[in-house]
């Protein structure tokens, strides 16, 4: 069982990380080739690719950007490299291997979409990446690549970070939006989108690190041979983070449409100490959970993930075994979701605490009979009614979780301990 | 009543330059001010944020409150984070929380007698696929086990 190293052939190398070393091996070229062409041949280049964003909506890229008005007027490029999706640590990946892949990408991104100047998003606690890049960015300002007239084509684009710092919500475009302008990073309402109306009131598109880092490939293998990997509707290749009660975590580059269990058997080694696998939870934490039944006949791809009624998502799989008690990674969760509600929107502020309230509650050993129905009509009751997807992102978990493994939280209602044999879960109370 | 060194001073001032507007430099800021007031950020300090930035200080103050980074009490030299989140949580984080406060005889967000330590439990830190793993101030050690941890704060200046 093989990855299939496209994005991430050159990734092992120390040198790829250097302007010199990753000219070496074609770096920016494909900058060179986006130099000569009309930015909106490339527009239609990436459209025809199907690329999909890479962040977790799964939005078609090129018709992201085809959103912009044709009117001239200033536009921004904003890279979402706040990677905070529980699970997801691909992004950290290509900013701390390919730091120069991503600015060749995000000045590719930008000469289409006639911007010149953009930021990329970090966020706060990736200071390592932060140094990695900055250092990147300094190395292509002295070469020519970033600033006035970008290797005499007459484009000019600037390009700085910005340092988040600490908060969820500020990976949903507009909160990042509202956080570079140096707000809480509360989302806002849409429309407008940012495309027609995003930072400081511009036009301005929000794309995922590993989106812009794939629009480099996209121009050296044209639509066509971009499409020669993945779906139909999930062309390419993508990086998955695999983590949890896995023998080899990591990130794994795979064609879209890759068997979820050659990821976890195969790739990832199995599960550890002959343990049995129990739950997966396909495209980070926000992802509706799979029973292992299901995950064995999963495939890694936008369409089978939500038929199956869950998401792709960041590409985030985090799994679970045997050993795990249901009851405990929700509560987990929802301690997560409790504590990122940005608290703009009522019914995701208030919901996101009484499911966090409710899931303690039955762990303490204090849950009543109603808690496992009440976790799930407030979940109910919080999905598509606020600004931003955070309210159902940890909605949808919640009702996944307790329909397919209802017999996990009622154990734990009635017996006041959980239904896996020897958890105790003593570190409960840690959590508050 | 707190002020920046004149290098400080300077680094917020560039920072205001830095962005299309100065409010973008409130993050920044407080970094910078927390970096210098020992790891927190104090009434006062968004006080002389205030005057310097010429931004009143109640909207300092809501980015400040809003972001998990800036601590609103003082915390040890070595601020500890441990990430808590699933893929951690499912790999002995509980226990490694419990390991580090129990032999550094502190409570989360309890900061030790000497002042050199601080352990918090926190969310995500992108790391999921090398845990359980601790942050700690800005340096990331992953891969641990409870005696590796400890073994790694005891050994810090």
């Amino acid at each position: 069982m093989k990855e299939t190293k496209v994005l991430t052939e050159h990734y092992d190398k120390e040198e790829y990380r250097f302007l010199e070393g990753y000219q070496k091996w074609g770096g920016y070229s494909m900058l060179r080739k986006a130099l000569k062409m009309k930015p909106g041949d490339i527009v239609e280049m990436v459209k025809a690719s199907g690329l999909r964003g890479r962040g977790g909506a799964g939005f078609p890229t090129g018709v992201k950007w085809g959103f912009l008005p044709k009117n001239g007027e200033p536009r921004y490029l904003l890279c979402n490299a706040d990677e905070g999706e529980p699970g997801t640590f691909k992004d950290r990946l290509i900013m701390e291997r390919a730091p120069h892949q991503l600015i060749e990408g995000m000045l590719i991104a930008a000469y289409a979409i006639e911007s010149h100047k953009s930021y990329i998003y970090v966020r706060g606690e990736y200071n390592y990446p932060i140094r990695v890049l900055e250092k990147a960015l300094e190395e292509a300002y002295q070469a020519g690549l970033l600033g006035r007239n970008i290797l005499g084509s007459g484009f000019h684009h600037d390009m700085d970070i910005y340092r988040g710092a600490g908060a969820y919500i500020c990976g949903e475009e507009t909160g990042l939006i509202s956080s570079l302008e140096g707000y809480k990073g509360q989302p806002k309402l849409k429309p407008p989108f940012p495309a027609v109306q995003g930072y400081l009131k511009k036009p301005t598109i929000v794309n995922n690190v590993e989106t812009l880092a794939a629009v480099v490939i996209i121009l050296r293998d044209g639509p066509e041979g971009y499409r020669k990997y993945g779906t139909e509707k999930s062309p390419g290749t993508k990086i998955f983070s695999l983590s949890g009660n896995v023998l080899r975590p990591g990130n794994y580059e795979v064609p879209l449409g890759f068997p979820l269990k050659d990821l976890i058997f195969g790739l990832g080694g199995g599960i550890p100490n002959g343990h049995q696998l129990k739950a997966v939870i396909p495209g980070g934490s926000s992802a509706p959970v799979l029973t292992a039944e299901e995950a064995m006949r999963a495939t890694l791809d936008y369409e089978c993930l939500a038929n199956m009624g869950t998401m792709l998502g960041s590409g985030a799989v985090i799994v679970l075994d045997d050993r795990q008690c249901m009851v405990d990674c929700l509560g987990n969760l929802m301690h997560f979701y409790h504590h990122e509600s940005c608290g703009q929107c009522t019914p995701c502020r208030e919901g996101t605490g009484w499911l966090d309230k409710i899931t303690q509650r039955i762990l303490s050993g204090q849950g009543q009979p109603a808690d496992v129905d009440l976790l799930f009509k407030v979940a109910d009751n919080m999905k598509g009614r606020t600004i931003c997807a955070l309210s159902d992102a940890a909605a949808l978990p919640v009702m996944s979780f307790v329909t397919k493994f209802r017999d996990e939280f009622d154990y734990y209602v009635h017996n006041g301990k959980s239904k896996v044999k020897g958890k105790v879960l003593a570190h409960a109370q840690m959590y508050h | 009543m707190f002020a920046l060194s004149p290098e400080g001073l300077e680094r917020v001032k560039k920072e205001m330059r830095r962005y299309e507007t100065k409010q973008s430099a409130i993050i920044p800021a407080l970094y910078i001010a927390q970096q210098e007031n020992n790891g927190w950020i104090s009434d006062e300090v968004i006080d002389y944020l205030s005057r310097v930035m010429e931004i009143p200080a109640a909207q300092i103050n809501e980015v400040f409150k809003f972001y998990t980074m800036f601590n609103q009490k003082p915390v040890g030299r070595y601020h500890v984070q441990v990430c808590g989140t699933l893929s951690c949580h499912v790999n002995g984080a509980p226990e490694l929380i419990e390991f580090l406060c129990r032999h550094l005889g502190v409570k989360l967000d309890e900061m030790t007698a000497d002042g050199k330590f601080t352990i918090s439990r926190v969310e995500c830190l992108g790391s999921c696929g090398t845990a359980p793993m601790m942050q700690v101030n800005d340096t990331y050690y992953e891969n641990l086990t409870p005696e590796k941890a400890l073994q790694i704060l005891k050994n810090l200046p």
